[in-house]
């Protein structure tokens, strides 16, 4: 049990630092970004390549340092998200969600016909865990490695409150609420939502390099829009505009999602288990659908005061049903 | 102080905005007025910079702008409101002043790792200025408000507001009494006479007719995209061209 919980809270960690990116695209700055798995798959294949073993006759395997791996994920999906943000981010903002949408689907039809560079179906195997060698068993290591996602998940929630209750936070957040009267104020737009975009797709891209640092193997099918569905779930139920939030619900929402999967698995007939299996996505999408519609401001909601510089209020959040951009 | 020369803007075989020049003198209130539809929206967006011109240029302070974008000409000194006001309706009242403050340190988003303590006291010193602004605008103490829960009066006093962060040289403002009530208008009335006499050069669109006798002069016209006249109130009033292009149909 203990095992499975190290386990639980390691994923927990890993997601809470996508959801946080996605936090900063949508829940700051109203970016629809419809392909959070897109980028994690950048971060996690890019973290493949430099950090796995050499592969004879293929591309990659470069045996670099973890940390190398790290930053490679992040530097690589932060410029695809600039490609895609130069090309995307004059447009409005359902068109937003279209491309993304496509361009993850993209990237995981791309790795899975890509042998000399992702393995294809058969994925990437092999890929060292950071110090492995250090522990002796794989529970003390466990432990280990859910300590170094908790401490980058600290690191992550400390640098993007810093920077989203300072006044650049407080421009994205304009801009998400009147992008004309933003830019009549001085404000340059299209900056600001490429740095948010550029950010947010930095942080899925070091989630999914934990994430493959983790499980030590890579496949294309950890990355189906499943996740992006999970990831914005995680965020809506959470509290879109609110970090804490969105560590909140990447807990409540991987723990129905698991516990879910766990109920199918023992309860359910073998013939009937892959059934099961996608009763655990309508689950999801339920859960997405009656938040929206009975706590439309997730479980912790945003506060009207961004500035953590701003005196003379406690920063409670409007009492009032927030409005939808939709 | 600003300059626009032969100014045209079409949406499809609309001509909104039909070879317009316009004139505006540092120091004065300009008026600019026009039946529904005469173009004055267009010519204000063109100035503001929301909307590019076909054709013709708009020189501020002797430089060209019209290829500027609106936050552009914020920067240096132009300063807009909308004849819908828009708030930030989720953000306090506070808060949306502050957004408006000029070359922030903390607008760099690394500054907010490795500038806190120059980020705070920014923060404090445009804190305490946008209290003085507010109070200036009556909106003292609704500070922590959401800007949601104002009154259409109040959401254009807050634009004003706003806009005062910075140090404006030409405010364009369209329509700030559509839609407010009579004792808002006074206030607004008052603030921009006393804005005026610091030095702030103003445009004003407006169709409360009383505002503009009182407020400006000049008073331009337009009709059907085209000025068709330019003087103070009295001449206004009696010019047959005038009366032609708001009672035409009628007469």
């Amino acid at each position: 049990m203990t095992a499975y919980l190290i386990f639980f809270f390691t994923v927990v960690g890993i997601y809470a630092i996508a959801v946080i990116g996605l936090n900063l695209q949508w829940g700051f700055t109203g970016l629809f970004n419809a392909g959070v798995v897109g980028f994690l798959a950048i971060g996690g294949y890019t973290f493949a390549i430099l950090t796995g073993p050499p592969r004879a006759d293929f591309f990659g395997g470069f045996s670099m340092p973890f940390m190398v791996g790290i930053a490679g994920a992040i530097i690589a999906s932060m410029f695809g998200a600039l490609l895609l943000g130069l090309a995307t981010l004059k447009l409005r903002e359902d068109y937003l969600a279209i491309t993304t949408f496509g361009i993850a689907i993209t990237i995981q039809l791309a790795a899975l016909n890509s042998d000399w560079l992702t393995g294809g179906n058969l994925g990437l195997h092999g890929i060292p865990r950071p110090l492995q060698d250090l522990f002796e068993s794989n529970a003390a290591y466990g432990v280990f490695y859910l300590g170094l996602v908790a401490v980058t998940l600290g690191i992550v929630y400390w640098g993007v409150e810093a920077i989203v209750r300072s006044p650049w936070g407080r421009v994205l957040k304009a801009i998400r609420e009147d992008e004309v009267a933003a830019q009549s104020l001085g404000k340059n737009v299209l900056r600001y939502r490429l740095e948010a975009l550029m950010l947010g797709a930095g942080l899925m891209g070091l989630s999914g390099a934990l994430y493959v640092g983790f499980i030590a193997y890579i496949s294309p099918f950890d990355f189906m829009p499943i996740v992006t569905f999970q990831i914005w779930t995680m965020l809506i139920l959470g509290g879109s505009g609110n970090n804490r939030g969105a560590i909140l619900g990447a807990l409540v929402v991987w723990a129905i999602w698991s516990g879910s999967g766990a109920l199918v698995a023992n309860m359910l007939p073998p013939v009937w288990q892959a059934r099961g299996g996608a009763l655990q996505s309508v689950l999801i999408g339920l859960l997405l659908v009656l938040t929206l519609l009975y706590r439309p401001r997730g479980l912790i909601g945003e506060e009207t005061t961004i500035s953590r510089h701003v005196t003379g209020t406690t920063g409670a959040g409007l009492t009032k049903k927030k409005e939808t951009k939709a | 102080m600003l300059n626009a020369r032969s100014l045209s803007r079409s949406f499809g075989r609309l001509k909104a905005v039909d070879d317009v020049s316009l004139s505006i003198a540092q120091g004065g209130i300009t008026g600019l007025i026009g039946p529904n539809g005469a173009g004055k929206t267009t010519l204000f967006n063109l100035l503001a910079g929301s909307l590019q011109p076909d054709s013709g240029e708009i020189l501020f302070q002797n430089r060209p702008i019209q290829q500027k974008t609106p936050d552009w000409r914020f920067r240096h000194g132009i300063a807009r409101t909308f004849q819908i006001a828009r708030p930030f309706p989720n953000m306090s009242v506070l808060e949306n002043v502050l957004l408006a403050a000029p070359a922030q340190t903390g607008e760099a988003f690394w500054n907010g790792w490795f500038r806190q303590g120059r980020i705070g006291a920014e923060e404090r010193r445009n804190q305490d200025r946008a209290h003085e602004i507010l109070e200036f605008t009556t909106l003292g103490r609704l500070a922590h408000e959401p800007a949601a829960s104002l009154s259409g009066g109040q959401r254009k006093l807050l634009e004003l507001a706003r806009i005062l962060m910075t140090d404006p040289k030409l405010i364009l403002l369209d329509e700030p009494a559509a839609g407010v009530n009579p004792a808002l208008v006074e206030t607004l009335c008052e603030k921009i006479l006393a804005l005026n006499a610091r030095g702030i050069t103003f445009l004003l669109i407006e169709h409360n007719m009383d505002l503009i006798m009182r407020l400006c002069r000049p008073i331009h016209v337009m009709a059907q995209g085209k000025m068709i006249f330019e003087g103070d109130g009295a001449a206004v009033r009696s010019d047959p061209r005038v009366i032609d292009a708001y009672l035409g149909d009628v007469m």
